[in-house]
């Protein structure tokens, strides 16, 4: 007897009727996938949007200053210290290479242009990621499962304004700072392994420092840092925000699970983005 | 009748395959009480989220003052439900703030009250609540009873004209549970906000509750009076009322007022047609004087306190009692006639006026009594026969109370 195809029918009846090819299943899978992915753009777009222009409602002052604190502040321990390794493992290598063509005298030069337009916004976003984006992450998801943003919502609270604005607010404001921390204590670090500890001349390395950077090349690494942290931002904060909607699990396991999927997607995202906006600036 | 302040019209909500809301009609009307009540998963605080605008219905409309959510701009539709407050089933409680935050945080980011204005409120609120203590303390560091009632002095914070409690006494003790509901009366009577609250403490709220509407199998299937509810024939009834009931009144051990009838049925069907009982109906007179003068909740548990004293009295003797209203209690003595009654009526008179008042007063020593409050106590008694109605005879004995107690007091102290 031929099966029915009324609305109701669900798919798995269907599958259960028509031999379903495999390529056909892959087809819908990417589908269902390329589906997914432009309606969590758009949505993550609209959020952007919307907590970005509640950053300058009253009452907020106080909020990003807080939020400046954990995100910026309290990051600028660990930025300080793998920039420090980061500028030190980058002066060893960068001599050894430079030296095979009697150039150890552009050391400077080599760590300063790559701490200050690549590795210095890079490395200072995936270290926020991982310390302050996925407490984001893990925070907003734990307020989303307890009711703790319904309730905001019930108190005529905007959760966006409450919760999400300072968040992006002190982002965008700590992630060039940091970025800029991060480069200043790389090309120190570069001082320690190439002139302290393997002898490179120290005004030759100072001089190379002050003569290669432009100002263009601080803005790029800067723009990049802004870049990241509207990037960083956003994707653990909605993340977060939706960790009740995933289709995957549900409470706790759906916060940690947001939280995982929010570290790899911002780090992803920053190297895809740091392309885009080299591309763009070269 | 008045429009109501919201209506349910064929609301229907689903999750997925899961019918949680199936044609829902209701309505609930302004500066009342209205209780809503079920089984655990019925869809109870659904159908509160629905009123809050949390969840929108699948199909049907919702009417705030008559006119539906769905037609309303988002403006009118803000300033419908920035009237509303709403307390949660979890008490969704800001854990990284302490007690003070959490009841002070809508009126700092909503308001544009002075800090001291805001202090004000909000310690009032928490001496209300009884949180004194725990002011600077985390909802981590606070029990299920005191977090539960943080929510329910950040809800009441606001001044609300309408009020969600969505189970506002699960995970309290007896007395705290009574304390709660008593509080709700007070403020719903005090500040005139429309109370609609989710609760399983049956039959508690029927005593503080104007309107009662019982979900069922997914439908509303009774409105009306918690006295209407008395009389109404389902199902529900059997699966939802009589279970509940059996963990009521763990202080007084009085009887529910459904416990009562069939006790005063079972025992009358014993009886040959001849053979009397006699019903006495006691009352507290002006109570809205003493409520005025000692407060909701004091006055909540002196009466509790008189209903215990009333039923281990008569039921020495063989009686039963129950409370009929907020300040009325009914004791059947079913092997007395009309002689015997008034004699005993006499007994319990002069040991009421010797101790059964102190006690009465006793219940709530810690309180502040003012300097003069006049208590009066009135009985009255009928006679039935196992053909007259229970209620006749209620009235019947209600017709004929006179006063049987008076306390007096002044400043040289207690005058009965």
């Amino acid at each position: 007897m031929a099966p029915t195809t009324d609305s109701r029918s669900r798919p798995e009846d269907l599958e259960r009727h028509y031999p379903v090819l495999l390529p056909s299943r892959l087809f819908a899978f990417v589908g269902r996938k390329a589906i997914s992915w432009v309606n969590n753009s758009g949505a993550s777009t609209i959020f952007l949007i919307l907590a970005f222009l509640m950053i300058f409602r009253p009452r907020q002052f106080s909020k990003i200053v807080q939020q400046l604190y954990y995100i910026g502040a309290r990051s600028s321990s660990i930025i300080m210290l793998v920039s420090l390794f980061t500028g030190m493992v980058l002066g060893l290598q960068s001599y050894y290479a430079l030296v095979k063509f009697g150039a150890q005298g552009a050391l400077g030069t080599l760590v300063a242009l790559s701490l200050i337009r690549e590795l210095g916004p890079v490395l200072t976003a995936i270290m926020i990621t991982a310390r302050a984006g996925s407490a984001i992450t893990a925070e907003i998801g734990i307020q989303r499962i307890s009711e703790q943003i319904d309730a905001l919502d019930t108190m005529r609270i905007n959760p966006l304004r409450y919760l999400i604005s300072p968040r992006i607010a002190a982002s965008i404001i700590s992630f060039p700072l940091l970025t800029a921390l991060f480069d200043l204590i790389g090309i120190f670090g570069g001082y320690i392994s190439g002139v302290v500890l393997l002898g490179v001349n120290a005004g030759t390395y100072f001089y190379r420092v002050q003569a290669s950077v432009e100002i263009k090349d601080i803005t790029d690494g800067l723009i990049k840092a802004l870049v990241f942290a509207v990037i960083v931002a956003t994707v653990c904060s909605f993340e977060g925000y939706f960790a009740h909607m995933r289709t995957d699990s549900h409470g706790a396991k759906a916060v940690g699970l947001s939280t995982t999927s929010a570290v790899v997607l911002s780090c992803v995202l920053i190297l895809v983005a740091d392309y885009v906006v080299t591309s763009l600036l070269i | 009748m008045d429009i109501p302040l919201i209506e349910f019209k064929d609301v229907t909500k689903r999750f997925g395959p899961l019918t949680v809301l199936d044609r829902v009609n209701l309505q609930i009307y302004e500066r009342e009480v209205t209780t809503i009540i079920g089984l655990s998963g019925a869809g109870k605080s659904v159908l509160l989220k629905h009123i809050i605008g949390l969840i929108r219905p699948d199909k049907g409309d919702i009417f705030f003052r008559g006119k539906a959510y769905a037609e309303m701009s988002r403006a009118e539709k803000a300033a419908c439900l920035s009237q509303m407050s709403y307390m949660f089933q979890d008490n969704a409680l800001f854990d990284s703030m302490t007690v003070y935050d959490n009841i002070a945080l809508p009126l700092r980011e909503t308001t544009n009250l002075s800090k001291a204005e805001i202090d004000r409120r909000v310690m009032a609120r928490i001496e209300q609540t009884e949180l004194v203590d725990a002011v600077h303390k985390y909802p981590s560091e606070l029990s299920g009873g005191m977090q539960k009632r943080v929510a329910l002095a950040r809800a009441l914070v606001m001044d609300a004209r309408i009020v969600l409690f969505d189970e506002p006494t699960t995970g309290q003790d007896p007395v705290r549970k009574n304390a709660i509901l008593s509080m709700v009366a007070e403020y719903q009577k005090k500040l005139g906000f429309t109370a609609i609250m989710v609760s399983h403490a049956i039959p508690d709220v029927y005593f503080i509750s104007n309107r009662i509407l019982a979900l069922y199998d997914h439908r509303i299937v009774f409105q009306g009076t918690p006295q209407e509810l008395e009389d109404f024939d389902h199902p529900f009834k059997d699966e939802v009322i009589h279970s509940l009931e059996g963990l009521q009144e763990e202080l007084t051990g009085l009887y529910s007022r459904r416990q009562f009838k069939v006790r005063y049925h079972a025992e009358l069907r014993r009886r040959a047609l001849q053979e009397s009982y006699i019903v006495i109906v006691f009352s507290l007179k002006d109570m809205d004087a003493l409520i005025d003068s000692l407060g909701y909740e004091t006055m909540q548990e002196a009466i509790r306190c008189m209903g215990t004293y009333i039923d281990k009295h008569f039921g020495a003797i063989g009686g039963f009692s129950t409370r009929l209203d907020i300040n009325e209690f009914a004791t059947v003595l079913p092997y007395s006639d009309l002689a015997e009654a008034e004699a005993i009526l006499k007994d319990f008179t002069m040991d009421f006026r010797q101790q059964g008042i102190r006690d009465i007063l006793a219940c709530r020593r810690e309180a502040s009594l003012p300097e003069c409050i006049e208590f009066i106590i009135s009985a009255g008694f009928a006679q039935g026969q196992p053909i007259t109605s229970m209620d006749s005879v209620i009235e019947s004995a209600r017709s004929r109370q006179k006063e049987i107690a008076r306390l007096l007091c002044d400043a040289q102290g207690l005058d009965s």
